[in-house]
């Protein structure tokens, strides 16, 4: 009983986080506004681009129009809400310098939650729309046929993916106590997965697909699960393959208890 | 002694700083050249027909890495943004120079150095990949002086629609959004997402009509030998033409903002 309530509360305390974070954007909505579109032309680019270059032929590696639509859609989805729920931890190190990290510690309630809580950027949802335009224009046009398993699959996909970007820019925000140097390397594969990501990855030869499902487990939201969805498979297991991501966030999340553990103020 | 070796460990650190901020550049380069260029693979290998041969590509992309710095339109100069909105732009108004002048030079300057400081590592990595993912040499060396050329004219382009950019903030509180919006649709047009020979036809002569496709799109296709020799002279013409019409209207709108600057005191 006591566990659900600290959940609970914790759930409130977070909500009430997130509403204060959304209130202050609201307080420049013109400001917000242009964000949002700015951020949805940038996004809506890569979609042109796409569209652009299917315009040159029909597949890419067996992979139609829609089909890529779709993964783009999966991965621009995952990585959107990855960067609304996560953000606290991609402005991480700017944290430590100024020392608010220390005030955090301070307070009797956990840290994790302070930091997404405190940077619940609304803002960053631009890219959604985009996805939103390409899942419908991807699921109309890719030769999977839409039933409960296809969206069962679909979602699993998504928050798989969103996990996995989450646990990426917690193992950054990591990485600040073990190092002083810029972290910012660990872009390459936040950022550099989700632009490249368009594409199933298999696309870009067996070594790259080996990376990333030894190192770092792209392929358990994205390649796998696609196999089954777009139906070149039967084995319905591979559906289930983006719960794997929670492993991948568990070795994040220790990487980052132990950097707490570590962690010794310099005094701010 | 002790006091000079902590001199150079201090000194060691900082410069750490930088090659680790170096390391970083060159890692996250290199990784989207070559995932582009094993992409580009794909469609080729798929498709018969590419509106461009596979080398000139690969060299399209490795030049793009390579000079980020000189023809990107998102990275502009963040100290001009913040002296306008602080408000230190009234000591550049003291000063006894022609405002716009004295922004596309220190503009230019930042980006020159910038893009020196990043291509050489860049270039090497890219002349050393294996084979298919390998940049090319420049097609001839003809085809070598005019990319230069071309280089020079297409970043004086990139920078009098940068200045556009400084310009227009004087105009709005909040320029990050807009700004955002609008380079990003600058980004597409001028080819640094998919080179500007994938476009279906009827979008190409549209862009073409645009000053983005006379930035980069032109040394880098000439380089690669892409653009026909006889396409050259007309690309030159317009990349002059663009110049030349940019900077007026970057001056045109800096008189008119000129006026509009109340200086609060303080």
């Amino acid at each position: 009983m006591g566990i659900i309530m600290r959940i609970w509360k914790s759930i409130i305390l977070y909500l009430r986080y997130a509403s204060i974070c959304v209130r202050s954007a609201m307080q420049y909505k013109l400001s917000f506004l242009l964000m949002i579109i700015g951020r949805f032309i940038i996004a809506f680019n890569e979609f042109i681009a796409i569209k652009f270059l299917f315009s040159g032929f029909e597949e890419i590696k067996g992979y139609s129009y829609g089909d890529v639509l779709l993964c783009f859609s999966i991965v621009q989805m995952s990585f959107t809400l990855s960067e609304l729920f996560g953000n606290g931890f991609k402005v991480f190190s700017g944290m430590i310098k100024r020392g608010d990290f220390d005030r955090i510690l301070l307070r009797p309630c956990s840290p994790i939650l302070q930091i997404i809580g405190n940077h619940f950027e609304i803002g960053r949802t631009g890219p959604m729309i985009t996805a939103v335009i390409t899942l419908v224009i991807g699921i109309r046009t890719c030769s999977v046929s839409w039933n409960a398993a296809a969206f069962f699959t679909l979602a699993l996909m998504i928050a798989g993916g969103a996990l996995l970007f989450i646990g990426l820019f917690m193992l950054g925000a990591g990485l600040c106590f073990f190092s002083i140097e810029d972290t910012s390397i660990i872009n390459v594969l936040t950022y550099g997965a989700k632009s490249h990501g368009k594409y199933p990855i298999d696309v870009y030869g067996r070594g790259i697909l080996r990376f990333c499902t030894y190192i770092i487990p792209y392929t358990l939201f994205q390649y796998y699960p696609l196999q089954y969805l777009l139906g070149r498979t039967t084995q319905w297991r591979l559906a289930f393959y983006p719960l794997g991501i929670v492993v991948f966030l568990a070795l994040c999340y220790a990487v980052w208890r132990i950097g707490v553990h570590n962690y010794k103020s310099c005094g701010a | 002694m002790r006091k000079y070796y902590l001199f150079f460990k201090l000194r060691f650190a900082a410069g750490i700083q930088y090659r680790m901020a170096a390391v970083t550049a060159l890692t996250t380069q290199m990784v989207w050249g070559l995932m582009e260029c094993l992409a580009y693979k794909a469609i080729a290998e798929s498709s018969g027909n590419m509106p461009m041969d596979y080398s000139a590509v690969v060299s399209y992309i490795w030049l793009k890495e390579a000079l980020l710095a000189l023809f990107n339109t998102w990275a502009a100069d963040n100290d001009i943004f913040g002296m306008i909105l602080n408000g230190d732009i009234s000591y550049e108004l003291c000063r006894p120079l022609s405002v716009y002048s004295m922004w596309f030079s220190r503009t230019a300057g930042g980006r020159i150095s910038e893009a020196l400081l990043r291509c050489i590592p860049v270039l090497a990595c890219a002349f050393l990949m294996p084979y298919p993912y390998k940049m090319g040499l420049p097609v001839s060396a003809g085809a070598f002086l005019l990319f230069l050329l071309t280089a020079v004219l297409g970043l004086g382009v990139t920078i009098a629609f940068c200045m556009l950019v400084y310009i227009l903030c004087f105009f709005t509180i909040s320029p990050q959004g807009w700004r955002m919006a609008l380079t990003g649709a600058v980004d597409f047009l001028s080819g640094n997402i998919i080179p500007l020979p994938f476009f279906p036809d009827k979008y190409l002569r549209i862009a073409q009509l645009l000053p983005f496709a006379y930035m980069q799109n032109i040394p880098f296709r000439i380089y690669c030998g892409d653009l026909a020799a006889a396409a050259i002279p007309s690309a030159i013409a317009g990349q002059v033409f663009w110049f030349a019409a940019l900077t007026l209207a970057g001056l045109l709108l800096w008189k008119k903002a000129e006026k509009r600057v109340v200086v609060q005191g303080g």
